[in-house]
């Protein structure tokens, strides 16, 4: 109230002293942010797009989950998932993608995603594998395997050295105890799915089933040692829930062709706008523009993987964008032909659909929310796309408008209500 | 005056019943066309390098004795064979999977794997558990914000609105028997949040000149010119939104297909549902109890 009655006065000061002057300032400026939010527009849009981290239909890849489940000889307990983790990351490092992820969920599920993958078949094939440990000599001769290690873990030692402690089963004692009263002086081979794990050197021959090996540098590398060498021990079975791969041809037909429905999405949006609205929907489209930059913007701040239900969620937060305006420009002709001045009209749209729209967009965003909680993968992906829309949008659909057409319509350069679209 | 929908409302009640009761049926009767996210499964979707026809694959799938599969041919200009088919089996094993691609490619030749799925049935299961939780505790968080806002029977009715937007929904696809996925859940979603969305403006505006309103007003007339004060926006707003959507279903890629679908569907029948049957619920949930209230009033004059 103080502040429009303030700029008011000042604005019937002004008018008196220079209107020229008053005029070309507020055309300036305004001319100058639609310049600005144009020339961002054009130089980050195709940059920012395709900056954003692509969820696996957009790209191509393989989306598996799995779950350990209960053998006969071993149940799943929260130390047997975390072995089994440890294997699948060491499995997927050696495959050489990049950014694969592996997550887990609940107690006994691995989230394994495997972007860009060229061999989905085996490489699922190799991720359900049970993990072969195995006990070499110099020779390379398999001696004993990991259903003779009872246990391994990381200890801090004699001279606080960390240390990685063994224990076999009574048959594997017996066979380590012969292994390492052979190889005194030698160094003996420990692999994991034919890869050497670590190749100790054997100091004496043990007996005892009990063992240590030395020359961990720190307590995590010792950790990662035994669960490693624990994983082998252990066989715990893993089973594929689920399996998505979509080849490379598909990822790329769907992003080429959501692109191109955006791109006249919004297009036909724009027109719209422009023939029904005219300059007010100018000034609506360059913050749609505008709006549709932070989005991305903001997509890519929080790191979020765009996937084909996200794009749904942003063409669908365009639509509320509009709405907004459109709740605005009506409310405005309204005014207008209900008397009101130009200006008058304008502040009381503003003010008065701004309620509507609030109520209104506060509704969906609790969809919006109800889904990024409740929701799993691609379904959270929309949920993220379609709430920070519905923000941000409030933002620009209503806050840049409305100091964008106030610039304009301070210039007194239009004082027809037909180029507001009224 | 403008047209008075209040006053014909029950027609337009009528009309919503006409669209939903056969969708109804066909549900009782042929139920969805669930696909493996739902009932678990396998799908492959494959392109080979030339045209097949459903008859070839069904061939080459009875050596697994997946015969009664389902098999589909994308669109293309020859009814008959495409080079891209769809096929939804039971769960299979990855080794089964692994034997039944091999073989496909020794008798029908070679092919690019666009998709391969596999679902358990327990994921499925959890979908739906998921889905049915997520739009039960949305709709509840809606109740108590509408009636923070404006009143109960506001809630109420904006719900209803959104259950008739729903049936519609999937009485369309049952009646088609598109195949309903994991996507159309967030479709269903989304249609939830549009319906109230639109729902909203115009209580929006009954609320606004209920403010300002005579007492000599009825609650059908001040109703009647509320919709009728919101209807550019209704049409504008609905047309932009399934302008974007529409390009999504026609432009977009085959995966969005359905997605794209459900809510042209449900954004045409939101709003529909916003304009004729949620603020005409309220009056007539308003009018009875002014009826009550007179016939109290008469009873204890007496």
């Amino acid at each position: 109230m103080i502040i429009n009655y303030y700029s008011d006065f000042i604005e019937k000061h002004r008018t008196r002293l220079g209107e020229t002057y008053l005029k070309w300032g507020n055309f300036t400026k305004f001319a100058i942010a639609v310049i600005v939010i144009l020339a961002f527009f054009g130089f980050y849009i195709v940059p920012l797009a395709s900056s954003l981290k692509q969820g696996l239909d957009l790209q191509g890849g393989t989306h598996v989950v799995l779950e350990a489940v209960d053998t006969p000889e071993a149940q799943v307990d929260e130390d047997a998932v975390q072995r089994v983790v440890k294997i699948i990351e060491k499995r997927v490092n050696e495959i050489g993608l990049t950014e694969p992820i592996i997550q887990r969920q609940g107690a006994r599920r691995i989230i394994v995603e495997l972007p860009g993958i060229k061999e989905p078949e085996k490489a699922i094939e190799m991720l359900g594998k049970t993990a072969l440990l195995e006990f070499q000599d110099e020779s390379g001769t398999t001696v004993m395997t990991g259903k003779d290690l009872k246990d391994a873990k990381a200890e801090i030692g004699q001279n606080k050295a960390t240390v990685v402690a063994l224990e076999f089963s009574s048959e594997g004692a017996k066979l380590f105890g012969d292994l390492t009263t052979k190889n005194v002086g030698k160094r003996i081979s420990i692999l994991l799915d034919k890869t050497v794990l670590t190749s100790p050197v054997v100091n004496e021959p043990i007996p005892s089933g009990k063992a240590i090996i030395t020359g961990s540098r720190n307590i995590e590398e010792a950790q990662n040692l035994a669960i490693l060498l624990r994983s082998g021990s252990l066989p715990v079975k893993v089973q594929v829930l689920e399996m998505r791969t979509v080849g490379p041809t598909l990822g790329q037909d769907s992003k080429d062709k959501s692109v191109i429905a955006f791109g006249i999405g919004v297009g036909g949006i724009i027109l719209f706008m422009l023939l029904f609205y005219r300059l007010s929907g100018f000034v609506a489209n360059i913050t749609l523009l505008l709006y549709v930059l932070m989005l991305l913007f903001a997509l890519k701040m929080l790191n979020a993987t765009l996937t084909l239900p996200g794009i749904a969620g942003i063409i669908l937060s365009i639509g509320m964008a509009v709405d907004a305006n459109v709740l605005i420009f009506e409310r405005f002709k309204e005014e207008h032909r209900n008397g009101k001045t130009l200006r008058a009209a304008m502040d009381a749209g503003f003010s008065r659909a701004f309620a509507t729209i609030l109520d209104s967009n506060l509704t969906t965003l609790i969809s919006a929310v109800v889904l990024f909680f409740l929701g799993s993968g691609p379904i959270k992906g929309f949920a993220i796309t379609l709430g920070l829309g519905i923000v941000l949008s409030m933002f620009t659909a209503i806050t840049v408008t409305k100091l964008m057409l106030k610039m304009l319509m301070h210039t007194n350069v239009f004082k027809n209500g037909k180029i507001f679209g009224a | 005056m403008k047209f008075d929908i209040i006053g014909k409302r029950y027609w337009f009640f009528a009309l919503s019943a006409l669209v939903m009761i056969p969708g109804l049926i066909s549900i009782a009767l042929q139920g969805f066309n669930l696909g493996i996210d739902f009932t678990g499964g396998t799908l492959l979707d494959l392109k080979f390098a030339r045209p097949v026809t459903v008859t070839e694959v069904r061939a080459a799938l009875q050596n697994y004795d997946l015969e009664n599969s389902t098999i589909q041919l994308a669109v293309s200009e020859n009814i008959e064979s495409s080079p891209n088919v769809f096929i939804r089996t039971h769960e299979l094993s990855d080794d089964e999977r692994r034997n039944v691609l091999s073989g496909m490619e020794k008798s029908l030749g070679s092919f690019d794997t666009l998709r391969a799925e596999k679902v358990g049935a327990v994921i499925g299961a959890e979908l739906t558990k998921n889905a049915i939780i997520a739009v039960v505790v949305s709709w509840a968080l809606m109740i108590v914000y509408i009636t923070y806002r404006f009143e109960f029977k506001f809630a109420v009715s904006g719900i209803l609105a959104i259950v008739h937007d729903l049936i519609v929904v999937i009485g369309i696809f049952s009646l088609l028997h598109k195949e309903i996925d994991a996507t159309f859940v967030a479709a269903i979603l989304t249609i939830c949040g549009y319906s109230i969305n639109d729902t909203i403006v115009i209580f929006d505006r009954i609320r606004e000149n209920l403010k300002s309103h005579s007492k000599t007003e009825p609650f059908a007339q001040l109703v009647n010119r509320s919709i009728w004060q919101t209807m550019t926006r209704s049409i504008y707003t609905v047309l932009t939104v399934v302008f974007a959507t529409a390009a999504l279903y026609f432009f977009g890629g085959e995966t969005t297909k359905n997605f794209s679908l459900a809510l042209l569907i449900g954004f045409c029948s939101g709003a529909y549902s916003s304009i004729f049957n949620a603020s005409p619920i309220w009056v007539t949930w308003k009018e009875y109890e002014e009826r009550q209230r007179i016939a109290i009033k008469t009873r204890g004059a007496k």
